[in-house]
């Protein structure tokens, strides 16, 4: 049986690895803290639910077919010339089509109800959180309150969160893995967001898109509060004697690693537009810029999602 | 004079990448001394480097892509160890600026000129020799092809040691790789290297095309060609369609960075995503090109080693097809969290989750092979079984990431890591493995060690568990791709336990090196006298081991999907024919090496802004192709007298075998000529 045990030890292997893919704490994404990594973690599950239907199978025939008909057991039928079955070829075909259209029925209402762009409960007026990413630092500006943050994101828990994105620098990709969907920040363009935590904690938020030498240093803890607290730390940074005006941000921007977290009392009215119009080239006319941006683009016409008002080729 | 090369340019004050040049230049030094001393240049001249012969630059080919697989793993150990190194405080033994060199390096080396180069070089040696051809449709532009890829590969190895490698990933990111963000030669050196090897193998497509529809043996139709040759031809025209993409999109960014120009920048109407979608829509096809080959051997070694016509033909023909089309329909996948809107990313989710329906009826057919069969348990057929069982969680995982939503948690976490390894190291690997164990006495003439190659085997299995496994895990514990270091502690155990399964790996990679020795150093008493060492099924079995110059004395007429299994049922294998014909071939020519020189020292030359060479290479290549188009003197005969000399060797070869056999030999003894 010495094939046997070499045979059995890759099965075996793949076991410990699903064991382990159980087991194991520290597993933020299976351990998300808003609706949408919630809901996303239901998907990532029923999927692989699926697709043992046929993973299973596979394994289960490799070790079967392999050792039954093993050239060494005489006893086995052997049928050199039989090469097809319509009965086996039909289900082979069938079998893979109607996981593959369950699965595809999964990605469509998934994508259409995840839809990053999509506002959490439009009936709930959220906290707007304007994220610029740059080298190698992340800051945040809240428009409703007039205040900014460096390398740390603060907002109360059981409350939408709604992000527009831009970078000052190359592509990068925002990430909160227990809050759920990430998504590129990209220079002269926006991109948005909508995410939410349902209890107050401290969470780790990330670039998740390699962006050259200080990458690896490039994160920022996600703060969730309560309705309260949030409002007292608003507060706290209106006294800061930091303010963000151009000169400020001009340093800020520089390529600088682990930049300590600031807040700043004030911001320049529009930085956001105007780290976006930076990029606009020719284009770059603030009007031009702007009734673009209201448009809704190209791809949203017919789209399940009529609330984007956005598209993201808003730029030239 | 020197653009912007200058001495500073080769890094002294670093010991790690000197260490290495330093390696490197003495296994260079070490190998140049032994061919001199046992004076091989001529031999190594005539014989090889000049050679036409598809077989010759197959292997040429193989070992190409075996020296590269060595430069990958190492950089693959380098990235392991300083993961495993450098968390919490600790920034590990890399800086930065290396550590995104070196997985840079790794995913470029690894797909382009470790890949690529194998999946050719089995194409050229088996291919032609499946359709009952004697050289491929060109025989020229495939020595062309070789040396630019050649030139590619030499490119990269002497970033190493002169300025640097790209900092980009083996993708360039965009807007990353522009002048701006990336100003020194690294990029410049993974471009050229691409743009080379790239062009090679848009002409290697084209021959392999031409070859396949136009050379096969009469009675050899299109649904009688053997699924190797059907996977090859699907990847040709993938490589065909694909491959300018790339040129393109690497072109415009050479405009960008050598002429200011701003296709992909942030600013002046430079659109990044643009790249990004040129890219994968290479990119992706490539995937399936390296992957597709594999399939074939796949398909070739389970019904020779179960004793059993392949299952499902027409079902593997239609899924190849099935998979070549589709996988030009999925490359928005890679970037689902770009801010596509939700139709778009349905859409492409949905076209990338068909994919696996192919895939999957392939799975079953290769198993229902084996059902019913007699199955032997050799090296090659050891990679086949690994492959079916761990591809399949590759290929779930995949499907997983085929949802939008999940995507936008685990994209470019070590979760889409694991993933493409699992997908890439048994899919294609494996495959190119069990191709080379499969068909290694056919191209060279003996068999490898059987006892080593499964001992690699399984250290190549096991190791490729413990060191993705984590792998995933890591990627549910969200940590990002490409970290040169981290502070989450809680990740630092799996990263060991990963750099362990690389070590596992290293340890089944010095296995297939003794393999190779061992195999060597028993090559007499091992050699593949008949031709057919495992009772093959197809028409390249029918030839010598090593096959002559012309591989078939005279053109075989096919009449079953397993012609050699045909012919060896109806009786008429090894039949003397009455009288031989004179057989023209084309002849040497060292105009591809002299191509792939000046191709070679025109990438030097661009990468370091040294305009008149870069000038005086392109009017090289232009003048050899010309020069060589001018020959009229191409061809030559060998005599019928010389073809029958060759011809009677070989009976006497059978003859021999039919009375002592080889040990490991499969080949019926009544079919042989009897002494």
């Amino acid at each position: 049986m010495k094939k046997f045990t070499k045979f059995v030890l890759p099965g075996l292997s793949s076991l410990v690895t699903i064991a382990c893919l159980g087991g194991c704490s520290h597993m933020v994404l299976f351990d998300p803290k808003g609706p949408i990594g919630d809901a996303e973690r239901f998907l990532i599950v029923m999927a692989f639910a699926l697709m043992l239907i046929v993973v299973i199978p596979v394994f289960v025939m490799v070790l079967w077919f392999s050792l039954r008909y093993r050239a060494s057991n005489a006893k086995a039928a052997y049928r050199p010339k039989w090469s097809y079955s319509a009965r086996i070829d039909l289900v082979v075909w069938l079998i893979p089509i109607a996981i593959v259209t369950a699965l595809a029925y999964l990605a469509w209402t998934g994508t259409c109800q995840l839809d990053p762009y999509k506002p959490i409960d439009p009936d709930v007026k959220p906290v707007s959180i304007e994220v610029v990413s740059l080298d190698w630092n992340w800051l945040f500006i809240y428009p409703d309150h007039n205040i900014a943050v460096v390398n740390q994101l603060v907002f109360p828990a059981k409350v939408p969160l709604s992000f527009r994105l831009t970078s000052d620098t190359v592509m990068t990709s925002f990430f909160i893995p227990q809050l759920g969907s990430q998504i590129y920040a990209m220079a002269g363009m926006q991109t948005r967001l909508h995410l939410m935590a349902d209890e107050p904690g401290v969470y780790a938020g990330q670039n998740q898109e390699f962006s050259g030498r200080g990458y690896a240093d490039m994160h920022f803890k996600a703060v969730a509060t309560s309705q309260k607290e949030f409002e007292a730390w608003v507060q706290k940074a209106k006294q800061s004697s930091n303010k963000l005006d151009l000169t400020r941000y001009e340093e800020l921007e520089k390529p600088n690693v682990g930049y300590p977290v600031t807040c700043f009392s004030s911001v320049k009215p529009d930085l956001f537009e105007h780290i976006l119009s930076k990029y606009m080239g020719w284009m770059g006319e603030r009007g031009e810029m702007e009734k673009m941006g209201k448009h809704p683009g190209p791809m949203s016409k017919k789209s399940c999602s009529g609330h984007r008002k956005t598209a993201v080729l808003e730029t030239s | 004079m020197f653009g912007k090369l200058s001495f500073s340019a080769i890094p002294f004050d670093q010991p790690i990448i000197m260490g290495a040049v330093g390696g490197a230049s003495l296994l260079a030094l070490v190998i140049l001394i032994l061919i001199t001393y046992y004076g091989k240049w001529t031999y190594l001249w005539k014989e090889w480097l000049t050679s036409v012969d598809h077989k010759k630059i197959g292997i040429m080919y193989i070992i190409l892509a075996l020296v590269m697989l060595l430069r990958g793993f190492s950089d693959a150990v380098m990235m392991r160890s300083q993961q495993a190194l450098a968390a919490g405080a600790s920034h590990g033994y890399l800086s930065p600026e290396h550590f995104n060199q070196v997985f840079s390096a790794h995913g470029s080396i690894m797909i382009v000129f470790m890949a690529m180069p194998f999946l050719v070089g089995l194409m050229n040696i088996v291919v032609p020799q499946q359709i009952g051809a004697r050289d491929v449709a060109f025989p020229f532009l495939n020595s062309v092809s070789f040396w630019l890829t050649a030139a590619g590969a030499l490119l990269v190895m002497v970033s190493l040691g002169v300025g640097e490698f790209s900092k980009t990933g083996w993708t360039g990111l965009a807007p990353l790789f522009e002048k701006k963000y990336s100003p020194g030669t690294g990029v410049d050196y993974w471009l050229w290297a691409f743009q080379l090897a790239g062009a090679g193998s848009l002409m290697t497509s084209i021959n392999f095309l031409v070859t396949i529809l136009r050379m096969r043996a009469p009675g050899m139709t299109l649904m009688r060609m053997p699924m190797f040759v059907w996977t090859i031809f699907a990847t040709n025209v993938l490589m065909m369609l694909a491959f300018p993409v790339l040129t393109v999109a690497l072109f415009l960014l050479t405009l960008d960075r050598y002429l200011g120009m701003h296709f992909f920048t942030n600013a002046l109407g430079g659109n990044m995503m643009m790249y990004t979608n040129l890219f994968w829509i290479w990119g992706h096809p490539e995937v399936y090109i390296v992957i597709l080959p594999a399939f074939g051997v796949f398909s070739e070694v389970v019904a020779t080693f179960s004793g059993k016509r392949l299952f499902g033909y027409k079902s593997l023909v239609y899924a190849t097809a099935a998979i070549m089309l589709l996988s030009f329909t999925v490359w928005l996948h890679h970037f689902f969290t770009m801010g596509a809107g939700p139709n778009v990313n349905t859409f492409f989710g949905i076209t990338t989750m068909m994919i696996a329906v192919p895939t999957g009826v392939k799975i079953f057919d290769w198993l229902f092979t084996m059902y019913r069969g007699r199955v032997r348990f050799t090296t090659p057929m050891y990679w086949t079984l690994g492959f079916l069982t761990t591809f399949v969680i590759g290929g779930m995982t995949g499907v997983l990431m085929a949802e939008p939503p999940a995507d936008y948690l685990v994209h470019n976490s070590l979760f889409l890591i694991a993933h493409f390894h699992n997908v890439l190291i048994p899919g294609a690997l494996f495959g190119f493995f069990a191709g080379y164990a499969y068909w290694f006495p056919k191209a060279i003439g003996f068999p490898l060690d059987e006892k080593w190659g499964k001992r690699a085997f399984w250290c190549w299995l096991i190791g490729f568990y413990l060191a993705f496994a984590p792998l995933y895990i890591l990627g549910f514990m969200g940590m990002p791709r490409r970290m040169a270091h981290y502070a989450n502690l809680a990740w630092h155990p799996y990263l060991i336990i990963a750099a362990g399964g690389t070590g596992v790996i290293l340890i089944g990679i010095i296995f297939q090196m003794i393999q190779l020795f061992v195999s060597i150093r028993q090559r007499h008493a091992a050699r593949d006298l008949t031709g057919d060492p495992w009772n093959g099924r197809t028409l390249e079995w029918a030839t010598s081991s090593p096959p002559a110059v012309y591989n078939f004395a005279i053109t075989p007429v096919v009449h079953d999907i397993d012609a050699f299994t045909d012919m060896k049922e109806k009786g008429v294998v090894y039949q003397k024919p009455d009288r031989y014909h004179d057989i023209h071939l084309p002849k040497n020519t060292a105009a591809g090496l002299i191509n792939g020189v000046f191709a070679f020292m025109f990438g030097f030359a661009m990468v370091w802004y040294i305009w008149w060479l870069a000038v005086l290479c392109a009017l090289g290549m232009l003048f050899t192709v010309i020069a060589r188009a001018a020959d009229d003197d191409t061809h030559y005969t060998v005599p019928a007298a010389e073809v029958e000399r060759i011809e009677s060797r070989r009976f006497q070869q059978l003859a021999s075998a039919a009375v002592n056999r080889p040990a490991g030999s499969r080949t019926t003894p009544e079919l042989l000529p009897q002494r």
